[in-house]
């Protein structure tokens, strides 16, 4: 049979993880990601792995704090309200400069919100989330095989940088069902000699610690971690991009937003309207570069967003405002439709605000 | 296809369940059947059965699904006019269980009508695609697991071997080793084998007991003229 398996994309990203070398799991089941808690119940105990659900989401994400700070690869996956009760502990990740994996399948909000698709948890994703000045790499797949190599490059990128990444997904890709291609290649791993491994009197002991008691001394540690950024801005950016040689338009979605908008830029193309669109696959850091080359050609953009216009924010940034952007969304669990898209589309192509 | 009564779809999470469900009961109802369809899910969240009621209905088949299901109401919660599939035994019934034993538990508290009245059959839905049900001993695991919270053995096994939209002929040439291998092991008799319509002339010579599917559950995000 061919070398294709059908998966969820919830089993996706849980069983590239696995194959990303990640042996330590701690979740709290909650809805539309309790798939990866339990195909990792089910995985784990068979590979010597660690598969742990926590009294809470708290005690998950202290406990990657932990395998983290032993230099092993970790993960955690939620959706939406877990995140936020993660987040703390997210800091102190960021404050620790400790590589990790947490992925959130998001769901409507704010508050308990629902438990259909939603992008509203951009901000979170992409300003830190948490408290105090930091970044998460932050990977927004489109496809179940997208699940699969944005998980493996958020372990690989977590460790190259000692950061940790998010692979920001929605409730619809979590579970949808989509064939997917599990031979990722080979895995790039990196040596962790900051880690807490024991030193068996053989060297310095090491420590992993976000407390400074001098604040010159915490200063400096966020000027070099914000110079570690700048760099990171500068080489790590991903996009895709469609139809964009011609187009007079340009769609601005990520993840399941990106699909359906494809859709209405074909139905716009037969009709005559050069659309094209810019999809980020990083969210941070965020492809700005092609999006102000962009600014120089098109006429408008249009941010198509699960959420009340969260990204819309970032686009207008990058292109420094030169181009109107409009917005084209729904929220609370709704996914924009073709139609929906074609219609803002059409109002952009005739120079009025979607 | 000599139809039982009831009609149990249960197996593997992600094998293809509902939709199997739902063209059975469509089958059934072609072939002049009065047949009611029942969402039993209680592990899955989205791409539910239920979201196949209006094309059930307009056959004038009959759904039986929580009204809790699609909602943001966030619980296991069984439909509250599940028992008249039992009460009422002109109609044919399909059941649509979640996945795995944690789905098959919903059958639980029906489990005593459905043995008493002993006119039923309990399909057993395998996807050789999906990655924990990749090998037949693998899938004979999940059997196992599944029968012991049923409380009866499984009487016949549904070739589902697909993936998605992607489902190519091979595909579904290939898994017929696979299948009656399956078939061996546990002796029980292939149903038969499924395919998406549009494979389904291709095939028809190839594979005994084809049986062309119409996927319900596709979505507007799939790619066009797919």
């Amino acid at each position: 049979m061919a070398n294709k398996v059908i998966m969820k994309g919830n089993e996706a990203l849980a069983e590239a993880a696995i194959l990303a070398g990640c042996r330590h799991y701690f979740g709290y089941p909650i809805t539309p990601q309790t798939e990866v808690a339990a195909y990792m119940a089910k995985k784990m105990p068979k590979i010597g792995g660690t598969f742990l659900q926590a009294e809470s989401e708290i005690a998950a994400i202290n406990m990657v704090i932990g395998v983290a700070s032993a230099g092993k690869r970790v993960m955690t996956s939620s959706s939406s309200p877990g995140i936020s009760l993660k987040s703390e502990g997210i800091s102190y990740l960021a404050g620790c400069d400790l590589p990790a994996l947490i992925v959130n399948v998001q769901r409507g909000g704010p508050g308990l919100g629902g438990i259909q698709p939603s992008q509203a948890d951009y901000f979170q994703a992409t300003r830190g989330g948490g408290h105090g000045d930091y970044h998460l790499l932050v990977f927004a797949p489109s496809t179940v095989q997208e699940m699969v190599t944005l998980t493996v490059k958020g372990f690989e990128l977590a460790d190259k940088y000692r950061m940790p990444s998010m692979l920001l997904a929605d409730g619809t890709l979590g579970q949808m069902m989509e064939p997917v291609v599990l031979d990722i290649g080979e895995v790039k791993t990196y040596e962790k000699p900051w880690a807490l491994t024991g030193t068996e009197l053989k060297r310095e002991h090491n420590i992993v610690n976000s407390l400074f008691l001098q604040p010159e001394e915490l200063e400096q540690v966020n000027f070099a971690r914000y110079k570690m950024y700048e760099e990171i801005e500068a080489t790590e950016a991903m996009y895709d991009t469609y139809l964009m040689d011609d187009a007079d338009i340009c769609i601005v979605a990520f993840g399941i937003a990106a699909r359906v908008s494809k859709n209405a830029i074909d139905a716009a193309r037969a009709e005559g309207i050069k659309v094209g669109m810019i999809r980020p696959i990083t969210l941070w850091p965020f492809p700005k570069k092609p999006l102000l080359e962009a600014a120089d050609k098109v006429n408008s953009f249009i941010s198509v967003e699960l959420s009340m216009g969260q990204m819309i924010e970032d686009i207008e940034l990058a292109i420094r405002c030169k181009k109107p952007v409009s917005l084209c969304n729904r929220v609370g669990g709704m996914i924009p439709t073709t139609e929906d898209i074609l219609n803002s589309i059409k109002k952009a192509a005739k120079g009025g605000n979607a | 296809m000599q139809y039982k009564r009831v009609n149990i779809i249960a197996g593997h999470y992600g094998s293809g369940k509902t939709n199997i469900a739902i063209n059975l009961a469509m089958k059934m109802k072609e072939d002049g059947a009065q047949v009611v369809c029942a969402d039993l899910d209680i592990v899955n969240p989205y791409f539910r059965s239920k979201d196949a009621k209006c094309a059930l209905e307009k056959k004038g088949i009959g759904m039986i699904a929580s009204e809790y299901a699609n909602t943001n109401v966030d619980m296991p919660a069984m439909p509250s006019d599940a028992y008249s599939m039992f009460d009422n035994k002109d109609r044919y019934a399909v059941i649509d269980l979640g996945g795995d034993d944690v789905g098959a538990a919903a059958l639980g508290r029906f489990r005593e009508a459905i043995l008493e009245e002993n006119n039923y059959d309990c399909f057993w839905v395998v996807n050789p695609f999906r990655p924990l049900t990749r090998t037949v001993e693998l899938a004979m695991e999940a059997k196992e697991e599944i029968e012991a919270v049923l409380g009866f053995r499984f009487t016949k096994i549904i070739n589902n071997a697909n993936l998605g939209d992607e489902t190519t002929q091979e595909d579904v040439l290939g898994s017929v080793e696979y299948i009656n291998r399956l078939s061996e092991l546990s002796g029980l008799p292939v149903a038969f084998t499924a395919c998406k319509e549009e494979l389904f002339a291709e095939l028809e010579n190839k594979i005994v007991n084809l049986f062309p599917v119409t996927l319900y559950l596709r979505q507007g995000w799939n790619k066009k003229g797919e």
